[in-house]
């Protein structure tokens, strides 16, 4: 094999969720009362905007989780292969060429020259101070000075033109397939799209995915021959670090609520069913936990595996390995501190519904208890769970850069926006200012928490019932055309 | 209420004990005192006496939880459990790592951290109000759809961006008022006013959109109907009734942070450099100075249960249907 596959305990538990999350969609599509509130989540235009930049994250973030080592050639004995020490994943291998180009140090975004001045020897002997050209970063060009703003320029041009280009052909594909459902033709359907006149908002859609699609080709046109956003202190490209942060935060948000789930799920239920002393013990174990700063707590724990890792060395084969096992840490103990919430929201709930007939009747006809609990509580509480899920999911990719920030969130080692902001927050005060890596995190960061708020948003209007006030509609015209309609 | 009160103290006690036996279980028992010295003395100095010298200085050399070279009830006493656990519930920190009083410490920090998140509160629940209602009363309009949507981004936004974003423009471009530090007495103003604005900016985005949604809830009650009804103009149905039932869950809401405002905020005060407890805690973790994270640990126990207890006897002061019993 080329390659020999490295499974880290996180990719695993990333693609145990994804399993799980497909499952999960295959059985609410066969059920009809399941499939409807997400059907008003799909008929959300924000909402779905969300759910787009979401996804383009999320690809990322399961390229960047699909480890392996690179066979090396030629050392190996007759037979017998040798694998590279170097963990890299699939993400890495296609940004190949920005990771493999370093320079000397820190470069602004596009730049050709070096941020930092050297002294640099002239042919005849004579030494003068000034910025040197970068190794990589524009080296295409012969006399920068005059070419630099017309290569700049033709590649934005070049490579907005070929994001237009997939933009048409996905429209179009989109398109061809609501054509072909509703049996109409395809400039019809097209039409209909760009009016609005389609239940699932395709208009806003399809500009999200166009406006990613025409950014992300300008990116990759603009990347072959420069840093897009620079270069850090050690020289690494920013683009590349802040694309492999976006992993990073995402295991955060998604595997903390899966670590969360089953505790808050169990206990919180526990205590509104069964009441009296399981509901006493229950209330307390929480209390006292949430009694403790949620930061100090953290803390505490992260301070304690430092020292558990840092006295046993051989544990932990490569640095990679390590580093893994404490972001896996990191999201555990964050799932600890964050499960007394949703915890405390389900007990009141299932309080309320198993004083409700059907399940005093479901008690009076002689049936268990743990069949009640799975039959009737359970889907009737499972509302609370998603929308906890989902609006937990950007205050802990938030939470994340705050605690590296302090130095109890993940291990140094790894690309994180804690990280990135971290090691720039301390170039603020050169001049002139350092200033592309933290804006990079920070627009990462944005991005990613922006789209999951309005994703979330979007899920918690169409599953809570208690949701009401009808979020205001931003199409004036829908709403004539509704009443209109009725 | 009396009865009510002291129930609620008493029952503040097992979960003080918890908090206590769960720091201690996670200081000591998961990592020993030989973990804990070794990592502060660092790779190179590690020898057997440099370790037993550096727990008998600290007094961490006693057995955890039962002596049995002791008498009677020393045996119990001289423990590590009793000295550092046991010994929080009279608030005695005892000493941290670099030799200095804790609880001399915290009583002279907390007066920057108050003079910070007093007014990051305050301020911020007027602003936070004023912007809500405002969104309200031009509910369904494009104002408040514009104010939702600045709500939206701005809670997305880091923390750290306002800190940093604001220190760098105010402080560095505009030269308004110092990057850092901070001063006693009258002086404090200029030191504070930049945290204090940065702080209530950043928490527009979730406050304001959070007292929208209570606004609007009491709008669609039966009351404010009849209110309209008997002809009451839009604006005093708003501050005449609205205003006054929202702020229910709002007060609530809002007591239960008052007691740990003591503790003050982590970010804020390690950026702008204010000696307050929360630049204290970070220093602590960074340092890995363990008596000092658990004594705040112990701290911030303490202040939440208060918040609690507080919040119950508002709910009775703002709203008389509540009797607590």
């Amino acid at each position: 094999m080329p390659f020999q596959p490295v499974i880290l305990w996180t990719d695993a538990l990333v693609f145990l969720l994804l399993a799980v999350l497909i499952g999960v969609v295959v059985y609410v599509r066969k059920r009809e009362h399941l499939r409807k509130p997400w059907q008003r989540v799909s008929q959300s235009p924000s909402g779905m905007v969300g759910a787009v930049v979401l996804a383009f994250f999320v690809v990322i973030g399961l390229l960047d989780s699909l480890h392996f080592r690179v066979r090396l050639d030629g050392a190996a004995p007759a037979g017998k292969s040798v694998y590279a020490v170097e963990i890299t994943s699939v993400l890495d291998q296609m940004l190949s060429s920005l990771r493999q180009r370093p320079e000397k140090t820190y470069s602004a975004p596009l730049a050709y020259r070096s941020y930092a001045r050297e002294t640099v020897e002239l042919p005849g002997g004579r030494q003068v101070r000034e910025y040197p050209r970068l190794t990589h970063g524009g080296a295409h060009l012969k006399d920068p000075e005059k070419e630099w703003a017309g290569d700049v320029g033709r590649r934005v041009l070049a490579g907005g033109a070929i994001g237009f280009i997939l933009w048409l052909l996905t429209g179009t594909i989109l398109c061809a397939a609501i054509a072909h459902r509703s049996g109409s033709s395809l400039d019809r359907a097209w039409l209909s799209v760009m009016r609005g006149e389609l239940d699932v908002p395709w208009r806003a859609i399809l500009m999200t995915v166009g406006l990613l699609l025409i950014l992300a080709s300008i990116t990759a046109t603009l990347a072959a021959k420069y840093h897009v956003l620079g270069t850090s202190k050690v020289g690494e490209d920013v683009l590349y670090q802040s694309l492999k942060s976006i992993r990073t935060a995402l295991v955060i948000g998604t595997l903390t609520t899966l670590v969360m789930l089953p505790f808050a799920i169990l206990l919180g239920i526990a205590a509104g069913y069964f009441k009296g002393w399981a509901d006493d013990i229950i209330q307390y174990l929480y209390t006292t936990l949430n009694a403790i700063p949620a930061v100090l707590l953290i803390a505490a724990a992260v301070l304690m595996m430092q020292v558990y890792i840092d006295t046993r060395p051989q544990a932990f084969p490569t640095a990679m390995e390590r580093a893994d096992l404490r972001l896996l840490f990191l999201c555990a103990i964050l799932g600890v501190t964050s499960w007394t919430g949703l915890c405390r929201l389900l007990r009141g709930e299932t309080l309320k519904l198993r004083e409700l007939d059907y399940i005093q009747a479901a008690q009076a006809f002689g049936v268990g208890h743990a069949r009640i609990i799975t039959r009737h509580i359970l889907p009737n509480v499972m509302h609370i769970v998603l929308i906890a899920v989902v609006m937990e999911f950007s205050g802990l990719v938030l939470a994340e850069a705050v605690l590296s920030y302090v130095g109890v969130g993940v291990d140094p080692s790894m690309t994180s926006f804690g990280t990135m902001i971290n090691a720039a927050r301390l170039e603020m005060a050169r001049d002139p200012m350092v200033w592309w890596s933290l804006a990079s995190a920070f627009g990462f960061m944005f991005l990613l928490v922006l789209s999951a708020n309005l994703f979330a948003d979007a899920v918690r209007d169409a599953f809570d019932p208690r949701v009401a006030v009808k979020p205001f509609r931003f199409s004036l015209r829908g709403a004539l055309r509704k009443k209109a309609a009725t | 209420m009396i009865g009510y009160i002291v129930r609620r103290v008493l029952y503040a006690i097992p979960i003080l004990i918890g908090v206590n036996l769960l720091t201690f279980a996670l200081f000591f028992v998961v990592n020993t005192p030989d973990d804990m010295a070794r990592m502060q003395l660092g790779a190179k100095r590690v020898t057997p006496e440099a370790i037993e010298r550096w727990k008998a200085e600290r007094g961490y050399d006693k057995p955890l939880l039962w002596n049995d070279s002791a008498d009677g009830i020393e045996r119990l006493t001289d423990t590590i459990f009793y000295d550092k656990s046991v010994r929080l519930f009279v608030f005695d920190f005892g000493n941290a790592d670099d030799g200095r009083d804790i609880a001399h410490e915290i009583s002279t920090r907390m007066g920057p951290s108050l003079a910070l998140a007093v007014p990051v509160f305050i301020i911020g629940i007027l602003v936070n109000i004023s912007f809500a209602l405002m969104m309200a009363f031009f509910r369904a309009t494009y104002l408040d759809f514009w104010g939702v949507v600045s709500c939206v981004a701005m809670m997305s936004i880091s923390g750290l961006f306002y800190i940093i974003g604001g220190q760098y423009l105010i402080s560095k471009v505009w030269h308004l008022v110092p990057i850092s530090g901070f001063a006693g007495g009258t002086d404090a103003l200029k030191f504070v006013i930049l945290p204090v604005v940065i702080g209530v900016i950043g928490g527009i985005g979730a406050g304001a959109r959070w007292y929208r949604t209570i606004f609007l809830e009491e709008i669609g009650k039966d009351y404010v109907r009849t209110a309209r009804a008997k002809g009451l103009r839009e604006s005093a149905v708003l501050f005449g009734h609205v205003l006054k039932n929202g702020m229910i869950p709002i007060l609530t809401g809002a007591v239960v942070v008052i007691p740990t405002l003591f503790l003050g905020s982590l970010l804020m005060e390690s950026f702008f450099g204010i000696p307050g407890l929360g630049s204290y805690t970070i220093d602590a973790i960074q340092a890995q100075d363990f008596a000092i994270v658990r004594a705040m640990v112990f701290l911030g126990a303490v202040l939440y249960i208060l918040g609690l207890l507080l919040t119950d006897i508002s709910y009775t002061l703002v709203d008389p249907r509540v009797r607590l019993t």
